[in-house]
């Protein structure tokens, strides 16, 4: 039956993915980055919403966030995942309100107004049927999709304003957003780049070499140097894995460090991040917070007389509080960390949030 | 005046028979002797008020001739004298002629006095330059000496890299002192043109031919050492070094014709410059080599070779022995009491002196655990971890990029120090400051242990004006296959960054322990100036 045909296809690209997800945390996948990540799960999404099976909107948010759920369990440090089915929720929500011909954005905040005033509680199912409902919210899906491609272009553009000449710019590890932002303002301006090499997975040695072809003064300084040049820096700009709600990041371990140093100098911390990295969580959530990878990169197995006397750790990540944040900068401009909160609920519906 | 009488002397010498004629030869010779010391600064204010004279009038140059052909002809005087002193009476004799040329008609008593009136001239116009002068130095002759010192120093050489004058004068010197000049290597990152950065593959010594004959093979051996990174970490310096130096002194003989004070010294320059080339003296190694050559010369000229000898080699052990070893003690004595049980102590790459707190502690039955932080690219935490877990104590390993995972969990900080600079500023391994730092934003007190040997006089606010930097290929890694920076050299605009040393501000550090005792940071000029009084 070509139903069965192309739902065991579809269910084949869901279990593919999962596993790349699934490998992806070790280095090993093919997925490279958030924004391949991002646009795999959006591609992926718009295939279930085109080929699997149902008859109103409910029944297709049920199935996205069933999937959502599974995707994201697969991969939990990778937000990215979690985030685009609550943009594509999202979207489906206002797909619907506009086919039913109400409008989305009053029914957005929960106030005590509203409370009062409503009576009971919307019963908005989402049971009712429109034909055209499938064909709007693949368009829109189309439409998020672009953007997401656009996504590092529209944050370099803004690379000049941020920018002066003979800088000393400070980063930490490799972010795909920042080596653009840099090489976008390296083709008007001259400045010098610091980077910092993140052990010890060392991918700021990658950074540097791609900025140096560009013909960027670079200077590659390890870990514990960081404070001792911080004093000759003038920005320091870097990249995340995640934006949490409260304004704070999740980013490569050491990044706290740096941003503490530039507290103390009083140097602007700018953090380049596209929006879809910004995500409904809060980080006091201990025990999912951290990922912990093999302790062999910290104390390799030739120690090996004093390996079993030892705790070893090795975090990927670190959390930033908002109070050491200057600036954010996305695909939609520059922000302070105190707006993240109303940018999150333009993106994600309130009912989303746990999936 | 004591010409006069001496040659009077000569003259009864030669009219008496042999046995009187030896006694006042012994006689001549004490009195001589005395005479020469006295007559010696006399011939010295004598010379420099011809000097001036000469400068005034532009004094014409037969006098110089007349002296000239007056020294030739050194009458017999200079043999009752020590050879040392033939030069003083030389001139003077000279300028005796000179004058009793010039002034034929005047008698001997009347140049003794002229004389006698020009000393007293010289004297009081050089008091009254120094009057003049005491208003622009600092120095007063009333007060303490060691109070307000002008400080007329000089730059260290390895901090003047950029300076092309500056690397004339050591290539000079060092060709004058027959030790190998060592190259810079690789781009330098312009914020440091001002510093060495040498390569671990190319070793000074490898321009030494064999054998050696200026430098001592044990110091040849240390330099070595010193460069490759066999030895390091500042208290395993300072001992290699104070033990070298105590084989080089076993070696030593004095020529003849020399003192040993003297001697000795000059022969350790050359050391110390090679050494310095090999790797930058650390700051106790400085306040080592100030105190050995302070003993040298403070040996007494009437000293035998082999007394002197001995008693240098028993200085050196007396140094070390207080100042590292039972310091040592007396810090972990005070440490002690700031460890509490359940405490767990964060520490920062291989200081000996913390490990030895942290055994000793251990030894005494306080239940604590260790984390010990490492950081690239020099590793020095694994060597602590051993140092640390054969002791039986428990221990857990992070990089210093997991700092701020790490450190809720801690209770303290134990850091080493390379040098407490005069500011307050703490001197340590690069690293240290960033420790510090973040402890501070999670209110965790940080303690510095630091014998006071390391203390030092210099002042410094930053991590940049006087550092060292290690060899940058130690940066390359390979992960996975791939090494990313393998061809930086290659890459124009690439330039790798190793520093050793940065600087810790005071308000980090809420205290230090010494040998004297537990102090804030900001007291380490107390400790100085107390040290120097001391002395």
């Amino acid at each position: 039956m070509p139903g069965a045909d192309k739902e065991t296809e579809l269910s084949e690209r869901i279990e593919a993915f999962l596993s790349e997800l699934k490998r992806c945390g070790s280095g090993a996948g093919s997925l490279r980055g958030s924004a391949e990540t991002a646009r795999e799960t959006t591609s992926l999404l718009r295939r279930i919403t085109a080929q699997a099976r149902w008859s109103n909107a409910g029944d297709l948010m049920e199935i996205i966030r069933k999937e959502g759920r599974r995707m994201t369990a697969g991969q939990p440090s990778e937000t990215t995942v979690g985030n685009m089915v609550r943009r594509v929720l999202k979207i489906i929500r206002e797909e619907y309100a506009r086919s039913r011909g109400s409008t989305e954005e009053a029914d957005q905040q929960e106030s005590l107004h509203k409370l009062l005033t409503s009576g009971g509680s919307s019963e908005d199912n989402f049971r009712q049927h429109f034909t055209h409902l499938k064909a709007n919210v693949i368009e829109a899906i189309n439409e998020l999709l672009t953007e997401l491609e656009g996504t590092t272009d529209n944050i370099s553009m803004q690379a000049l304003e941020h920018i002066h000449s003979n800088e000393v710019i400070m980063t930490i590890g490799r972010s795909r957003t920042v080596e653009a932002f840099l090489k976008d303002a390296a083709r008007k301006r001259k400045f010098h780049v610091i980077v910092a090499e993140c052990a010890p997975f060392c991918q700021g040695h990658e950074m540097a070499t791609s900025l140096s072809k560009e013909d960027i003064e670079t200077t590659v300084i390890p870990d514990a140097a960081i404070f001792a040049v911080m004093s000759r820096v003038n920005k320091v700009i870097i990249g995340t894995q995640t934006v949490l709600a409260n304004g704070g990041l999740r980013a490569v371990n050491g990044t706290h460090t740096l941003a503490l140093a530039a507290k103390h100098h009083s140097t602007p911390l700018i953090v380049c991040a596209p929006m879809f990295k910004l995500s409904p969580q809060f980080p006091n959530e201990e025990d999912t917070f951290h990922k912990f990878v093999s302790p062999h990169e910290v104390l390799p197995f030739t120690e090996g007389e004093i390996l079993s006397k030892v705790n070893a750790h090795c975090p990927v990540f670190d959390y930033v509080p908002p109070e050491l944040i200057t600036l954010f900068i996305s695909n939609i401009g520059g922000n302070a960390p105190s707006y993240i909160y109303r940018l999150m609920s333009e993106l994600y519906h309130p009912e989303d949030h746990e999936l | 005046m004591a010409d006069s009488d001496g040659r009077q002397v000569d003259g009864v010498n030669h009219a008496t028979d042999k046995d009187v004629k030896l006694q006042e030869i012994a006689l001549a010779k004490n009195e001589g002797k005395e005479l020469t010391k006295e007559e010696k600064q006399r011939l010295r204010k004598e010379k420099k008020q011809h000097k001036k004279n000469k400068k005034d009038d532009k004094g014409p140059p037969e006098k110089e001739k007349e002296k000239e052909k007056a020294s030739v002809p050194a009458p017999s005087k200079p043999a009752t004298q020590s050879p040392a002193h033939k030069a003083a009476p030389a001139p003077v004799h000279a300028s005796e002629s000179a004058a009793a040329a010039e002034k034929p008609a005047k008698s001997k008593a009347e140049l003794r006095a002229e004389r006698r009136a020009r000393q007293d001239s010289e004297r009081t116009s050089k008091q009254g330059k120094k009057e003049g002068g005491q208003q622009s130095a600092s120095s007063k002759p009333k007060a303490t000496p060691n109070e307000l010192q002008p400080v007329v120093k000089r730059l260290p050489e390895h901090v003047q890299v950029d300076d092309p004058a500056a690397l004339k004068k050591l290539a000079k010197k060092l060709e004058r002192q027959q030790v190998p000049l060592r190259s810079d290597y690789g781009y330098k990152v312009s914020l440091f043109s001002h510093l060495h950065q040498y390569s671990r593959k190319s070793p000074p010594t490898l321009q030494i031919s064999i054998p050696a004959t200026v430098i001592h093979p044990s110091i040849v051996r240390l330099g070595l050492q010193y460069s490759q990174g066999i030895i390091a970490g500042s208290n395993a310096r300072s001992v290699a070094l104070l033990h070298t130096f105590k084989q080089v002194i076993q070696d030593y003989s004095t020529p003849p014709n020399e003192e040993l004070s003297r001697d000795l010294v000059n022969k350790l320059s050359p050391y110390i410059s090679f050494l310095s080339q090999c790797r930058p003296l650390s700051a106790s190694m400085g306040n080592a080599i100030k105190y050995i050559k302070k003993e040298i010369s403070n040996i007494p000229s009437q000293c035998k070779e082999e007394e002197a000898k001995g008693k240098l080699q028993a200085c050196i052990d007396s140094y070390i022995n207080e100042k590292i070893i039972l310091a040592s003690e007396a810090i972990s004595k005070y440490a002690i009491e700031k460890i509490s049980d359940g405490d767990v102590i964060l520490v920062y790459g291989c200081s000996s002196l913390v490990n030895h707190i942290l055994c000793k502690a251990f030894e005494k039955q306080r239940k604590f655990r260790v984390i010990v932080v490492d950081s690239r690219p020099r590793l020095e935490g694994r060597e602590a971890l051993r140092r640390l877990v054969k002791k039986g104590i428990r221990c857990t390993y992070v990089l210093i990029s997991a700092l701020s995972y790490i450190l809720p969990e801690v209770s303290k900080v134990f850091l080493g120090a390379h040098a407490l600079l005069a500011n307050g500023y703490v001197m340590s391994r690069v690293g240290t400051s960033q420790i510090a730092l973040v402890a501070k934003a999670y209110n965790v007190p940080v303690l510095v242990c630091c014998e006071t040997y390391k203390f030092c006089e210099r002042v410094q606010t930053d991590s940049f004006v006087s550092n060292e930097l290690d060899d940058p290929d130690d940066l390359i890694v390979t992960r996975n296959g791939k090494s990313h920076l393998e061809n930086w050299q290659t890459v124009k605009s690439l330039g790798l960054l190793n520093l050793v040393y940065d600087v810790t501000p005071p308000d980090f550090v809420d205290l230090v322990i010494t040998d004297l005792g537990m102090i804030p940071c900001t007291s380490v000029p107390v400790v100085l100036r107390v040290k120097n009084v001391d002395q």
